[in-house]
């Protein structure tokens, strides 16, 4: 029978968790995959509970990736969006936590534009809060999600060559791969204009390989998996950059891809920006899991949510197994 | 009548380190004598400064005391209070109040108010240009007759080279240094802390080292052309202590200062916590190390705090939002002695003179312990245990990433004009 060991008070950041402690958090997405494909996905593991979504920062998949999680753990959730919440009335975040935890949630996932907002957040706050993206930091569900994607396609995550492309130095999405893959003896290589791929980069995970290269063709040299960043439009303003010289230089397509590893995987944590960073050749094809990183969002999710609100100190049957028969639990460890 | 007795004297400007008994009368300093030498009358209060250090009055370059203005993050009364609690008995106060220091019925108004409600002395730094906009030179001759003893745009540096240029020829006119927050801030838009590994691993967005050296190497060669005196506050970065020795060097009339801040703490220090942010940013380790080394071979002039309160409510907030600051009165002599003394680097005589007899000077002042000098003394001890507790503090204000930090030594007694006015 499963042992759930870890505790996870918060999820702010993948940095600060060990080797175990994530596959620990894959492995227990791994059950909720299965959920994802029956006809009728919801538990009741969560009834009662109530999950706060506060994105302070438009997003569209997370957010509904969230609540779907909530909902197929059977969790209600109240939902605070940056248009209809008081801060352009000058309220600060603390007081708008402060106000969503008065409605007594247990637990609050929150996206912020502020690097560290969450972490500040998670220090006022008894409840437990996951970091659905701070600001330029982390994006641990993103994070987890890939690493559950690549480990389902190539059967596993050690030791691979993984490849970023794109706005390295402002993406939440490389930072919490790199720390999480990192820890499995993963090499990264970082490849992207300059401005956008700084030498620092090579040094913010002790311990865990990272070049920085600025000639696509290099960079994809041998690699097994080829994360793609979305180019940011507004990004490509300050400093100014040719959209046009993005593409000569940087666009991942056919061609290029050949120089990958044969079974190289390409993952896009979306939305996709077609005819940019990727050619619809390569986005479509049989190399890209980008549909498969969406599904298996919402599984990732819900162990999370399971995990920080159901806590996980009693051993017991894992919830999306309940009444199954226990050789199919055994399986899955 | 003050007499201070039994204590351990240190004075760099008359380069003594021996027990001394200290009279004072009135204001002044009456007689500096071989312990157990002084004639004193009876009645006369007596400070046994038995085991404690006994120096100049240590001088502040450089504070913020947000009054005019911004009076729920300090006053004058609470600043110069906690002023006094760290050993200091003169304070320069920053123009960027609310109005700014810019003319001479704020100096007044500062001044009116030191004396109404201030314990230290309060010396009025003038904006170098109206309302520190960078566009017309303020009225610093009216200041200077009305008692500033500096210009600068703190806060933000002297917009543009021509105007810099102007101020520093006009200045050298009236005899005034000029104090420069070197910063060029198209480098620097938008940034919430030194640029490097650190700044990249939390995603906060870096201004590189440059942002400050840039700054200081067009004000240096300014410095040259106009003859001018140059002070450069802050100063954080190795590159821009470079352009500080090629001045001195030269001979030129440049002289610069150092936060405790910036000698003890790193970007690598920095998390997702208000109370690390301030501008210019904690630099690199080698900065640091940089920082370290130019206080011990004197191409540093001062250390001066920075002193920059802001009130909970302003910095309670999101890293990125949070105004730059910390606060620094209380804990500068004691992370002076933990850091450059403790560690070795440093002489405590030099270290005293860093907190007199090095920024005296650089406004045209002296400071020294003898017969007819202003009764100024800052009393210390090198071994009093002690935990800094910022609630404590008659600051209004919290922000200060020292807050719990334990100490050896600090400071034990204040006086100013013959006046104990802060006693441990």
């Amino acid at each position: 029978m499963r042992t759930l060991s870890y505790r996870f008070r918060d999820l702010l950041a993948l940095e600060p968790l060990t080797a175990d402690e994530l596959r620990f958090l894959l492995d227990q997405s791994k059950p909720f995959q299965e959920i994802q494909k029956h006809p009728l996905k919801k538990l009741a593991t969560l009834r009662g509970k109530t999950v706060a979504l506060a994105f302070f920062e438009n997003s569209t998949r997370t957010r509904i990736s969230f609540g779907t999680a909530a909902a197929r753990l059977g969790a209600d959730t109240m939902n605070l969006q940056a248009e209809a919440s008081s801060i352009k009335k000058g309220e600060t975040l603390l007081d708008t936590a402060f106000n969503l935890n008065a409605m007594r949630p247990d637990c609050l996932v929150m996206r912020h534009s502020a690097s560290g907002a969450a972490d500040y957040v998670a220090r006022h706050l008894e409840i437990p809060v996951v970091n659905a993206g701070d600001g330029t930091h982390e994006h641990p569900s993103q994070g987890l999600l890939d690493a559950l994607t690549i480990r389902d396609r190539l059967g596993t995550i050690e030791n691979l060559n993984v490849t970023i492309l794109g706005d390295i130095l402002h993406s939440r999405v490389a930072r919490s791969n790199i720390h999480l893959l990192g820890k499995f003896g993963c090499r990264f290589t970082l490849c992207g204009p300059s401005i956008w791929v700084p030498r620092e980069l090579e040094k913010i995970a002790p311990g865990t390989p990272i070049r920085c290269v600025y000639r696509m063709e290099e960079a994809l040299e041998g690699a097994h998996v080829i994360l793609m960043l979305r180019v940011q439009t507004e990004r490509l303003n300050d400093p100014p950059l040719s959209a046009n010289d993005y593409i000569l230089l940087y666009q991942l397509n056919a061609e290029r891809l050949r120089r990958a590893n044969r079974e190289a995987i390409v993952l896009h944590p979306g939305p996709i920006n077609r005819g940019i960073e990727i050619t619809p050749e390569v986005a479509d094809g049989p190399q890209s899991c980008v549909l498969e990183q969406v599904t298996n969002g919402v599984a990732v999710r819900m162990a999370i949510l399971y995990l920080v609100i159901a806590g996980a100190t009693e051993s017991g049957t894992h919830p999306a197994l309940e009444g199954k028969p226990k050789e199919s639990a055994n399986a899955s460890d | 009548m003050l007499a201070i007795k039994n204590g351990r004297v240190i004075d760099p400007a008359t380069n003594t380190d021996a027990p001394r008994d200290i009279l004072m009368e009135g204001e002044k300093i009456a007689e500096v004598a071989q312990p157990g030498g002084l004639r004193v009358a009876p009645g006369a209060e007596v400070f046994d400064a038995a085991g404690l250090i006994v120096a100049p009055g240590f001088i502040d370059l450089h504070a913020h005391l947000r009054e005019p203005g911004q009076e729920s993050s300090e006053t004058i009364e609470t600043g110069t209070k906690a002023a006094a609690r760290g050993g200091f008995t003169a304070v320069c106060c920053m123009p960027n109040t609310k109005p700014v220091n810019d003319n001479a019925s704020v100096t007044r108004f500062i001044l009116d108010r030191a004396k109404a409600t201030g314990s230290v002395r309060v010396w009025p730094i003038g904006a170098a240009s109206e309302e520190s906009k960078g566009e017309a030179i303020a009225e610093i001759a009216g200041m200077r007759d009305a008692g500033i003893v500096a210009v600068s745009d703190d806060g933000r540096p002297i917009a543009t080279a021509k105007l810099a240029r102007q101020v520093m020829d006009y200045c050298r006119s009236l005899d005034l240094p000029v104090i420069e927050h070197a910063e060029d801030v198209s480098l620097a838009a938008g940034a919430v802390m030194r640029e490097g590994v650190a700044s990249t691993r939390l995603g906060l967005r870096g201004m590189p080292a440059a942002a400050e050296s840039v700054c200081v190497a067009r004000d240096v060669q300014l410095a040259e052309l106009t003859g001018a005196r140059l002070h450069i506050a802050h100063l954080s970065a190795k590159a821009s202590l470079e352009q500080v020795r090629w001045a001195k060097s030269r001979g030129l009339r440049v002289t610069c200062e150092v936060t405790p801040h910036h000698f003890t703490l790193s970007d690598e220090d920095v998390r997702y916590d208000s109370r690390f942010k301030m501008n210019p940013p904690l630099g690199a380790r080698e900065d640091r190390a940089a920082l370290l080394a130019g206080l011990a071979d004197g191409t540093v002039d001062a250390i001066a705090t920075d002193h920059a309160p802001h009130e909970p409510a302003l910095k309670d907030v999101e890293f990125d939002r949070a105004p730059f600051g910390v606060l620094g009165f209380e804990t500068a002599l004691a992370l002076a002695l933990e850091q450059l003394v403790s560690s070795g680097q440093l002489s405590l005589m030099r270290m005293v003179e860093l907190f007199t007899s090095g920024p005296a000077p650089v406004l045209g002042m002296e400071r020294k312990i003898a017969s007819g000098q202003p009764a100024d003394l800052t009393i210390f001890s090198t071994t009093r245990e002690w935990t800094y507790d910022v609630n404590q503090s008659p600051s209004k204000s919290r922000n200060s990433p020292f807050d719990g930090r334990k100490f050896k030594g600090g400071p034990m007694a204040t006086i100013v004009a013959g006046r104990i006015i802060y006693k441990q």
